[in-house]
């Protein structure tokens, strides 16, 4: 008896990808998924923080998937190595600042790299791209890119375009019937609809934008207005985090409040208590905000009045404050909260 | 990123062992979960006590 081929699947946990890995596990290949947490990302736990989100479902939705097609998902932590891909993308940016061509490079090449690091090896990668889908990562030309840069080259198999592109290593050597793959190219999502129908399935995601922040104009704003605050272009896993958190209120170059929009936003800020100022309405129902920056004593106060527009103390003659620093020392501050007509909104970032 | 340290921890540990978690992401009630199911060990607690979520899993 032939050995069983195995193949990587990258696993989004969009509607493309678990059609790519299904159609390839019914050929009979054991197929693992994997599944890179760069940061960006709109899975993971940012789904869960905002309670106004709930009609949508909490899940994870690679790992959703993978529970589906009932295979084993793996979570890689690739943050650092993400940082240079995004702040040099050798294909440069295509919508917002996602360096769409670049980190589909980027994570072939690091499924490549994961396959390796395992026990028995893996034979091929695949993908759920379809030619013509986005305007910069998946057109006709930049398939072969995709695949020379990555280094994967013939191994890297694109099950739901296949039969517009020259057969790939496990095609010749009849690990995969070609016949069964397909031909879907171009934004249309109806043929990847009526497959997923005819496999059985019922659910599945298709978030707007995709699956990356980094596609989402406001959030690339705030990444661009964090930068330039900093007169750098580097950051952190909370930089980032944060800035899918919250309004985000820049009233002068160097001081910034990010103020939660609700229960779910403000439980979330609340971890980060002892890294920033925070501040907190005490006489009234109100947001928990930070402050991200240099704040002078004025600004802490210019600050609260911000707060306190978002208070239920917005319109009384005066509102009590806590401001928390981040070792535990917390002061009160009584001021009133920021007429509306003040609020610039040039300062929303 | 609790689902890929509680995953990264696991391949350290050998079948029978224990691993308990405690994290502050509501999310973890829904990932942790259906990671331990996607990869066949045992869930033996996931409870929300005072906005934390504690999760104890025996490793398959």
């Amino acid at each position: 008896m032939a050995e069983q081929k195995r193949a990587v699947a990258l696993i989004s946990g969009g509607l493309d990808s678990m059609l790519a890995a299904k159609v390839i596990l019914d050929q009979g290949i054991h197929v693992e998924g994997v599944n890179f947490f760069t940061g960006f990302c709109v899975e993971g736990h940012t789904h869960a923080i905002r309670k106004k989100k709930q009609q949508n479902p909490k899940r994870n939705n690679a790992l959703w998937v993978a529970e589906q097609l009932g295979i084993k998902l793996h979570i890689v932590d690739v943050i650092e190595e993400y940082k240079d891909v995004l702040l040099n993308p050798k294909h440069g940016y295509g919508q917002n600042l996602n360096p769409c061509l670049d980190c589909k490079i980027f994570m072939v090449k690091k499924a490549q790299a994961w396959s390796f690091m395992q026990d028995n090896g893996f034979d091929f990668i695949i993908t759920g791209e379809v030619i013509g889908q986005r305007p910069k990562s998946q057109r006709k030309e930049t398939m072969p890119i995709i695949a020379r840069e990555s280094g994967v080259e013939d191994r890297l198999l694109r099950p739901l375009c296949a039969q517009h592109l020259p057969p790939t290593l496990p095609e010749r050597e009849g690990w995969i019937d070609r016949e069964k793959l397909f031909d879907f190219h171009g934004r249309n999502r109806k043929p990847q609809i009526a497959l997923a129908l005819q496999l059985g399935f019922t659910d599945w995601s298709q978030p707007a934008g995709g699956c990356c922040f980094l596609t989402d104009e406001q959030y690339s704003n705030k990444l661009t207005d964090l930068w330039q605050a900093r007169g750098s272009r580097e950051y952190e896993l909370d930089d980032i985090m944060l800035l899918k958190v919250g309004r985000h209120i820049r009233p002068q170059p160097h001081y910034k409040l990010i103020v939660g929009r609700e229960e779910g936003e403000n439980k979330y800020l609340e971890g980060y208590k002892n890294t920033f100022i925070s501040i907190k309405t005490t006489s009234h129902m109100g947001p928990l905000a930070l402050i991200d920056g240099a704040p002078t004593t004025q600004d802490i106060e210019f600050a609260c009045q911000i707060v306190g527009r978002y208070s239920q103390g917005r319109d009384a003659a005066d509102l009590v404050y806590e401001v928390r620093f981040p070792d535990g020392e917390t002061k009160p501050i009584t001021t009133t909260a920021l007429p509306i007509d003040a609020l610039d909104p040039s300062w929303h970032v | 990123m609790p689902v890929i340290k509680a995953q990264d921890l696991i391949k350290t540990l050998q079948p029978g062992d224990v691993l308990t978690l405690v994290a502050t992401d509501p999310g973890t009630l829904q990932d942790i979960p259906s990671w331990t199911r996607v990869h066949g060990h045992s869930l033996e607690l996931a409870a929300e006590q005072n906005d934390e979520y504690h999760f104890r899993i025996i490793v398959r």
